[in-house]
């Protein structure tokens, strides 16, 4: 099957267990936002897709391809691209160097200059700063930076980490915006984790909630804003 | 005032070579974290193959050629062999952060045993590239030779080479970001494993240098390269240990300064103020003459 399939995923740290049987699918083009309270979970899910952490046990397939014990590096060249937690941008080093460093796995540097240019039109504001050392940005232009540093590798997987965390209510705006635009218009598969639940789920296709490690619901996104218990116990109002 | 001059001339050649050491270990530093006294013995035992090569072909620029790859390969080694192994068993706790540290001192002595039983103790020494002899102007021979000065241009030479190579190119990207933020990089696509041991390799071959050309101008032994790895640790610590430009104005700082003490003072005090710099340093400015700017983590 196309899209992401993610069967019965448990991933632990040491003894503690940190995701138990985790079940889920994203068709493609389609964004699931993975919704939970902080420790649920959420952050260990997509290090394990990403490769950057070993699963115990289960499979997670993209495109009908087993991604679990890949390497990160391996999992780029395929097409999925990780924005980890916290503006993942590497502060000590230009606009221009952290766009670069999206597509440096390439042979062939026209085709990252070609992303690049692509992102530069997508984030005008980056365009402006090339020159500039990463730290000099604001939160939500860092945000934008590694989110277009993960484009430059022109994935079809995006995995995007609480693209929220630490911003201001209006530029969280502003992100969420510019996720739901970009994801029609390169038609991107993303699943997008959020502290944030209305937020997420407002652009989401469909939705997960996990808490404690486990899946509690999931479904059409609009179908969970609208669950009056779910509403209560996991989105917050 | 020639005597002034001609001090400061010297002092520019040693620190040179210093520049060269404290740079290996400030490479090895940024990218993995570890201050790696290896370097002396890793440089050393380059130094010897060279030697090998350039005193049967009694060509010196063959022999720096064989020293360089020598000490690359030896480098990646001791990273592919040693440090891999070591970070994967040693990740967390209070060991993590000094088991490294003693391994490379550990690894150190190995290399100082092994050499000594394949080529013992004896002093060598390796014909000169260029004249030892100082120049001569009119009358007067100055202390500074052809071996100074080419001591000098092939250090910037190494020096320009670098700062393209990590400014300018994609692997010189890899090695930044992968130490800056490896996860990042590991992210983005970098193999930051291998990254780091080309990093090392690098340190490795620029050791080589450091260890090729103060034996032209000195004499070569197993214990020979202490005192460079001593003053080149001295030099990254002035530097901050981060920056790489940072270690070369340290190196050269205490290149010039050491020559002076040891013109004017004497010999006795040279080994000892050498310390006394590095304790000055830690006290009064621990991050170092250019330690970074943004004073990033220890």
């Amino acid at each position: 099957m196309s899209g992401l399939v993610v069967n019965r995923l448990s991933v632990s740290h040491g003894a503690i267990s940190a995701l138990r049987d985790v079940s889920f699918t994203v068709e493609p083009g389609q964004l699931a936002a993975v919704i939970g309270s902080n420790g649920a979970g959420k952050t260990t899910l997509l290090r394990t897709l990403s490769g950057l952490k070993d699963a115990s046990s289960g499979n997670a397939e993209w495109n009908g391809r087993e991604m679990l014990g890949a390497k990160p590096d391996v999992l780029v060249r395929r097409g999925i691209s990780h924005v980890s937690e916290g503006k993942s941008v590497i502060p000590e080093l230009t606009v221009k160097e952290n766009l670069v460093l999206g597509g440096i796995w390439r042979a062939n540097k026209s085709d990252t200059n070609a992303a690049i240019a692509e992102v530069v039109e997508l984030f005008p504001r980056l365009g402006e700063r090339m020159g500039q050392d990463a730290d000099t940005l604001s939160g939500g232009e860092r945000q934008m930076l590694a989110i277009g540093r993960a484009l430059v590798s022109r994935p079809k997987l995006l995995l995007l980490d609480e693209p929220s965390l630490g911003l201001a209510p209006l530029v969280i705006e502003q992100i969420f915006e510019t996720i739901d635009k970009l994801r029609h218009k390169l038609g991107l598969t993303v699943v997008l984790v959020e502290q944030n639940a209305m937020s997420a789920l407002e652009i989401a296709d469909t939705g997960v909630i996990i808490n404690l490690g486990e899946v509690v619901a999931s479904g059409k996104a609009s179908d969970l804003i609208n669950d009056p218990a779910l509403r209560a116990a996991y989105l917050g109002y | 005032m020639q005597k002034v001059i001609e001090t400061v001339l010297i002092g520019l050649s040693t620190g040179s070579i210093y520049a060269l050491m404290s740079l290996a270990i400030v490479l090895v530093w940024r990218s993995t974290r570890v201050v790696n006294f290896a370097q002396a013995g890793q440089a050393m035992l380059s130094t010897y193959i060279g030697y090998e090569i350039a005193t049967r072909s009694e060509v010196f620029w063959l022999g720096l050629v064989f020293a360089i790859a020598a000490g690359a390969l030896i480098g990646a080694g001791v990273d592919y062999f040693f440090m891999r192994v070591l970070f994967k068993h040693a990740t967390t706790g209070p060991a993590a952060v000094v088991a490294p540290v003693i391994a490379t001192l550990g690894l150190l002595g190995l290399i100082r045993s092994a050499v000594g039983l394949i080529w013992g103790g004896d002093l060598r020494s390796i014909p000169a590239p260029v004249s030892r002899d100082g120049y001569t102007i009119g009358d007067t021979t100055l202390p500074f030779s052809p071996l100074n000065t080419l001591i000098i241009v092939s250090v910037c030479l190494v020096l320009i080479a670098i700062s393209i190579l990590f400014t300018r190119t994609n692997l010189g990207l890899a090695l930044r970001a992968s130490a800056y933020a490896p996860e990042i990089a590991q992210l983005a696509g970098i193999k930051t494993a291998q990254t780091r041991t080309i990093g090392w390799a690098i340190a490795g071959g620029v050791g080589g240098i450091a260890g090729m050309l103060i034996t032209s101008y000195n004499f070569l032994s197993p214990n020979s390269l202490d005192l460079l790895l001593v003053f080149g640790f001295i030099a990254a610590v002035i530097g901050g240990l981060e920056s790489m430009v940072g270690s070369v104005v340290g190196a050269l700082i205490l290149g010039v300064g050491l020559t002076f003490i040891l013109n004017y003072v004497g010999t006795s005090l040279t080994f000892i103020s050498g310390f006394l710099v590095l304790i000055v340093v830690l006290l009064v400015k621990p991050e170092g003459i250019l330690g970074s700017r943004k004073g990033r983590r220890a």
